[in-house]
């Protein structure tokens, strides 16, 4: 199986995947947090993470999180055009990730748009983005663990 | 609740509204809607209020339909931590808000101009501008409406915990055995569905008022575009010197009260507890939501600029390397 290129040679392209797994773990768990979950199955009872249960808490972490992706985003992508096409190009499981997290996105700012105090969504566009955010990061997740499995990256170096 | 719905169905239903959304391309402008464009606020004058409970009576009697009703045996839950709760056998209970008991009368003796007396006032849901119950709720099922209305779609509501717990009042109550979580994994998540005050929604929708305010012999409560409930709230409270409550509170809510005492007496003379709010002051519980998303609109331009920076130091890089051959 041919391994695809995952991290570049450069400080930020060593710094970035690393950035990134820590983000992308943070906006999980933080994530999750906001279901119901962490104090029925224990997970605040864990010496350390009594926090975990602050609804309120996990919200701001999720936000932070979100301004730090969306930092990262605009980083990479102009990174991406601005020099780095010229010598990677996206991967096939690079594109499958590309699209979920645009869906992350996507669904996300609407949540927040949701969360301001002037705006109103129906009910059937509420129900869509909440679940859809939901749905889109469980699919990257489990995309993004059979990539790790299979070795696969985001790019891969362009054979001249 | 109204009708049931099936997991089947529920699915079949979101990705029929999945596709919908697809279809109609960026929907937010025909559903999205500023306050300034309705909201609906009530009026409750304190002093009106004889604790008739006429309410109350009729509150149960118009929303009965929407009342839980439960299957028994409940699921048994798991971890063993996870408590059922079930107010199925104490239907009759006034004195607190429960699943078939959306409004109660709150008791306060307080001194009013001297004088001891028993105040006595709705309390029930506030319907908060910038709702935490609907903007956390992880599933969508509690929703702020456009005419300022905050409902619990009883079908879709899996009984967690975070509304009670996010909403400064802890207003929504739940019924363990019904709802959507028995069709999905009912030991594991969810129990039950919350219910609180709906505000006679599906009465306003049809240009009825609710039931609360249409019974009342005293005429305590009163509803009408915010701006102008404010408005006669403070011309009330400058006439009697009094006090509001539900303004400001949580960042503007659309229950406002007018009291002849000060807020904080009342607040000491209620009795609070589950299913009891008080009259705390209220800080806006999403101010740190609408700060940080103006950090959002900012960040991506950051990153960005990061970028072109890191591009510009590369090409002068490459520029100096060429001159200096």
């Amino acid at each position: 199986m041919r391994r695809t290129e995952t991290r570049g040679k450069t400080k930020d392209g060593r710094a970035l995947p690393w950035l990134w797994g820590i983000l992308l773990g943070v906006m999980a768990f933080s994530g999750f947090g906001q279901l119901p979950i962490f104090k029925r199955y224990y997970i605040s009872d864990i010496p350390g993470l009594a926090w975990s249960a602050d609804f309120y808490l996990t919200h701001r972490i999720h936000y932070v999180g979100a301004i730090v992706l969306l930092a990262l985003a605009g980083y990479v992508a102009f990174d991406y055009l601005l020099g780095n096409r010229r010598h990677v190009r996206l991967t096939g499981s690079g594109f499958v990730r590309l699209c979920l997290l645009a869906g992350i996105v996507i669904t996300g700012v609407f949540r927040v748009l949701k969360n301001l105090p002037d705006v109103v969504f129906s009910p059937g566009f509420t129900l869509v983005v909440d679940i859809s955010h939901l749905g889109f990061m469980m699919a990257y997740l489990f995309a993004a663990l059979a990539f790790l499995i299979m070795g696969r990256g985001w790019v891969e170096q362009k054979s001249f | 609740m109204d009708h049931k719905i099936s997991r089947r169905g529920f699915l079949k239903g979101s990705l029929a509204a999945v596709g919908a959304a697809g279809a109609a391309a960026l929907p937010l402008p025909s559903v999205a809607r500023g306050e300034a464009q309705g909201e609906l606020a009530t009026l409750i004058d304190i002093r009106k209020c004889i604790g008739c409970e006429a309410c109350v009576e009729a509150c149960k009697e118009v929303n009965e339909h929407k009342f839980p009703r439960p299957k028994k045996p409940f699921p048994t839950m798991y971890p063993s931590r996870v408590k059922v709760s079930d107010w199925s056998d104490k239907q009759d209970v006034t004195d607190r808000l429960t699943p078939y008991n959306w409004l109660f009368i709150q008791e306060a003796t307080v001194k009013v101009k001297g004088e001891e007396e028993t105040l006595t006032f709705p309390r029930r849901c506030m319907h908060c501008q910038n709702p935490p119950c609907a903007d956390l709720c992880p599933w969508g099922a509690a929703r702020k409406l456009k005419n300022g209305i905050t409902r619990i779609d009883s079908d879709i509501c899996l009984g967690g915990s975070k509304c009670r717990a996010v909403c400064p009042w802890h207003i929504p109550q739940r019924q363990t055995g019904v709802g959507l979580y028995l069709d999905l994994l009912p030991s594991l998540a969810g129990n039950g569905v919350r219910y609180k005050c709906d505000r006679g929604y599906d009465r306003i929708e049809k240009g009825a008022l609710p039931a609360c305010i249409d019974v009342c012999p005293e005429k305590v409560q009163k509803i009408g575009p915010r701006a102008q409930i404010v408005r006669e709230a403070h011309e009330i409270a400058k006439q009697i010197n009094g006090y509001i409550y539900g303004e400001k509170e949580n960042g503007g809510t659309n229950t406002i009260y007018v009291s002849p005492v000060p807020f904080e007496e009342l607040n000491r003379a209620v009795e609070k507890g589950p299913g009891k709010p008080g009259l705390d002051p209220v800080k806006n519980s999403m101010a740190h939501a609408d700060n940080l998303a103006k950090a959002m609109v900012i960040a991506p331009v950051a990153g960005v600029a990061a970028a072109v920076g890191k591009f510009y130091k590369t090409m002068k890089g490459i520029s100096g390397e060429e001159a200096g051959k």
